[in-house]
């Protein structure tokens, strides 16, 4: 049985440099495992420095649920452990050795095991992160039991890459990684799958799931809408969700029995001199993928998209979650009268600009704030682009005076900061809205727990 | 530009802190950004943003009161050479008004926007974009013989009582220009009502031709005297208001905001239904001669299409809530109708009606979004039980 779904709220951003389906390889050696990427975790090392690892080799743990544990991605020897201010611990740096020793963790067929095996074996290894919980968007933990399970299959953001090209030749692997997760929830596991692009096989073959079909502009790849629109989320519900390329990451585990994180990345953005795909892993630098590859000017590198991801410079490494570099200039410049300008070329979703002419028209969009931080002003600008039954600016405000009863009965839990990034890019009062989401769901999570 | 951005980077760190013109950080910054987009770029969240702001925002506003601006100029110097029985050209009119209504403008901006300043300094805030539609439809919602000392006085008790008493754009209750025309209308009655105030040179009743009334059509309509045609209605050659006369004028500054999407079509659709729905109605009734006048003639006089257009969609004081907007528009449109007919002391009910549905606004919004939040309970409690 299959669902039909369309979106109508949204916006598709068009930008330029969309990743060649060209393949290179990322021959870099340095990794590092950011403990920032997993919000709430407050990592307690389990290495030191000089210390030999293995891929699959614990890193460090949760201090707030022991049980989960990071695993280095490569094995070689951890060179740094870089801390910030407070000596809050932002990167493990991990030398690779290029010979990709790695913990055996034992073959297994899911199926045949139980619950509680799948589970510890998950755990071990590291891949347990991969899989994360709705309401926060935190790592799922592992004593409860979703409702149900989320896959979206498709990513609709800006540059966002092409998951047919990704999940090549992945079929039996995923479907291992499928067989796993269905040994988590007594639900459904749901697979959402675009539409309006070419079906990865990886998909058609695959049994166990529930497959929806989706179409419309972002955010309808968005897990956040596809929950709602398949099953919210009530209060006290849980919903876990990954996306395909982790769910391979959990086939190799119980098919190989290693921990082999290593994926299909979109190198992609308007200032690279050549985009393409590259065969890397979490946690890998992109100093050398990226280096004598971009324009001249002043550059932003970001793990990700630009709506979601971060900002990681030159010589930063692959997010954890993340299959996309995007490189953007920085807008570090003055422009003369530019509120008054006609705007051939402006970037925008409103109709106040001569662009607007051009529906199909690509933008090279750069970092500029293009105005300064005010009040609310406009109204019914968000609820263009929030495909979800939530009242935008009332769930913020609610946000904003911390009352914990009407953020909740406004719909908090069904929320990921990732959903109110149109809002945030076309809000023309510039408000912070993806922080103070997050700032909402923090303080739920505090409270709750 | 050059050198005027050297200039500028020059003299900032004197506005900085520790500079010696820090207390005048918010102006410069003002004017800065005004002239110059901001170098700011993004540090968290999203990596790009939308390249409207609130200037882009609020001089969409202002390019649609552009005609009735401009038409309401014409319109003064017409009837003030009508009234003293000369004969004037097109540009003998238009620059009489001009004159006329240049001061009232310049007025409205000073008072209001050195309060704002004034405001954002000492609250350490940016100034705030929303002054520049206020200060402009301030002048357009006034009789052209308004004193100017009277301007200052509404726009300053507008700003300061009106808006920044509850901490500035964007946290107003009541439309601060509907504010300034209410303090008038309650403070100096005399000088917004009767058929004098709304022609230029009339007030001191000095050289009018014999038989010349100033009567707008809403005071004819009230005394049961003849209207004007639908077509001087709609083209503007009635007296009102400065910018309320011609509603070609305003339609055009209306389908400029649709367009662009700044003006909400949800308000002003809802309420000229609701202003067309009231006034079949009272036809229908017919109980006097008020009563009786055609709807459409209804919508065409006054000030009703000016407020629903411009004013109704203020997005501050109006329902935030897409559903909530169409309730609020269609009262505004059946109130503004329902307080001219029923209203003896005065024969205008748009500024009433709005300032009415403004205090209504929030309350509104409170039960649209209260039944979101019942739907989602009755989901909890039906997932619950299933």
């Amino acid at each position: 049985m299959s669902n039909s779904i369309k979106i109508t709220k949204g916006f598709d951003i068009r930008l330029l440099g969309e990743a060649d389906k060209e393949l290179r390889d990322n021959s870099t050696q340095n990794f590092a495992l950011k403990p920032p990427d997993f919000i709430g975790v407050l990592p307690k090392l389990l290495v030191t420095e000089g210390d030999e690892v293995k891929a699959g080799t614990q890193v460090f743990f949760d201090k707030y649920r022991e049980n989960i544990r990071f695993t280095s991605p490569v094995s070689g020897k951890v060179t740094e452990i870089v801390r910030g201010a407070k000596r809050v611990i932002l990167e493990v740096r991990i030398d690779s050795d290029g010979n990709q020793t790695s913990v055996d963790f034992g073959k297994a067929d899911p199926l045949s095991l139980t619950r509680e095996d799948v589970i510890e074996k998950m755990l071990e290894s590291g891949v347990w992160p991969l899989i994360r919980q709705r309401p926060y968007s935190v790592i799922a933990n592992p004593a409860d039991k979703p409702k149900s399970v989320f896959i979206s299959g498709f990513d609709s953001a800006p540059l966002s890459p092409d998951y047919s090209f990704l999940l090549k030749g992945e079929e039996s692997v995923f479907q291992t990684g499928i067989n796993a997760l269905s040994r988590l929830t007594d639900g459904k596991i749901h697979l959402n799958i675009n539409e309006k692009a070419e079906i990865p096989a990886a998909y058609t073959q695959c049994s166990g799931v529930q497959k929806n079909h989706f179409s419309g502009p972002h955010p309808a790849g968005n897990v956040g809408i596809q929950i709602a629109k398949i099953n919210p989320i009530n209060k006290g519900d849980i919903v876990w969700y990954l996306r395909p390329q982790e769910v391979i990451i959990i086939g190799r585990l119980f098919q190989r029995g290693v921990y082999d994180n290593s994926k299909l990345t979109a190198l992609c953005g308007s200032e690279l001199v050549k985009t393409a795909y590259v065969k890397t892993r979490a946690g890998a630098s992109i100093q050398e993928v990226v280096k004598a590859n971009v324009k001249a000017g002043e550059l932003r590198y970001i793990s990700g998209n630009v709506l979601t991801g971060t900002n990681i410079g030159p010589k930063g490494y692959l997010g954890f979650y993340d299959n996309q570099v995007t490189v953007i200039p920085e807008g570090r410049y003055h422009e003369f009268v530019g509120w008054a300008l006609p705007g051939l070329d402006k970037f925008t979703f409103s109709k106040t600009f001569l662009s607007s002419l051009f529906p199909k028209k690509v933008f090279r969009p750069d970092t500029n704030f293009h105005g300064g931080e005010r009040a609310f002003v406009m109204t019914g600008e968000y609820e263009k682009v929030l495909p979800l039954d939530i009242y935008p600016m009332h769930l913020l405000k609610a946000i904003l005076i911390d009352d914990i009863d009407q953020m909740e009965r406004l719909g908090i839990y069904e929320v990921d900061e990732e959903d109110f990034a149109l809002c945030e890019v076309i809000c023309s009062s510039k408000i912070e809205i993806q922080s103070i989401i997050r700032g909402g769901l923090d303080l739920m999570r505090r409270e709750m727990s | 530009m050059k050198s005027l951005r050297k200039y500028l980077d020059n003299i900032k760190p004197q506005f900085e802190k520790g500079g010696k013109l820090e207390k005048l950080h918010s102006t410069f910054e003002a004017f800065e950004s005004f002239l110059f987009v901001s170098d700011k770029v993004t540090f968290k969240g999203s990596h790009i943003r939308d390249s409207l702001d609130l200037k882009r925002t609020m001089s969409v506003v202002i390019i649609a009161l552009v005609p009735a601006l401009l038409f309401g100029m014409w319109n003064i110097g017409y009837f003030h050479f009508k009234s003293i029985g000369m004969e004037a050209g097109l540009w003998a009119c238009f620059f009489h008004g001009f004159i006329k209504i240049l001061p009232i403008i310049a007025v409205s901006y000073i008072t209001g926007l050195g309060i704002e300043f004034i405001f954002a300094q000492s609250r350490g805030h940016e100034v705030n974009e929303g002054f520049l539609v206020s200060g402009m439809l301030i002048p357009l919602v006034m009789p052209v013989d308004i004193p100017l000392w009277m301007v200052a006085v509404a726009t300053a008790f507008a700003v300061v009582i009106g808006k920044e008493a509850f901490g500035g754009t964007g946290m107003n209750i009541f439309n601060p220009a509907l504010l300034a025309r209410a303090f008038i209308f309650f403070a100096y009655p005399g000088r917004i009502t009767g058929d004098f105030v709304w022609i230029s040179g009339l007030t001191g009743r000095e050289n009018i031709v014999d038989g010349f009334t100033g009567a707008t059509p809403l005071a004819l309509a009230s005394t049961g005297a003849a209207l004007p045609s639908i077509s001087d209605l709609f083209f503007g050659f009635v007296p009102g208001s400065i910018g309320e006369t011609s509603k070609l004028a305003i339609i055009i500054g209306a389908i400029i905001l649709l367009i662009s999407g700044i003006g909400s079509w949800r308000i002003m659709l809802a309420s000229l239904t609701g202003g067309l729905f009231m006034g079949y109605t009272f036809n229908l009734i017919g109980a006097n001669h008020y009563m009786q006048i055609d709807a459409i003639t209804q919508i065409a006089m006054g000030s009703f299409l000016f407020g629903v257009v411009f004013m109704a969609t203020d997005p501050v004081t109006a329902c935030q809530t897409n559903r909530g907007k169409y309730i609020y528009g269609f009262l505004i449109g059946m109130f503004a109708i329902m307080i001219r007919i029923f209203n003896p002391a005065y024969p205008e009910g748009t500024m009433m009606a709005i300032l009415l549905m403004n205090t209504f606004a929030p309350l509104i919004d409170h039960y649209v979004v209260e039944a979101n939040i019942s739907r989602r309970l009755k989901r909890a409690v039906k997932t619950v039980k299933s």
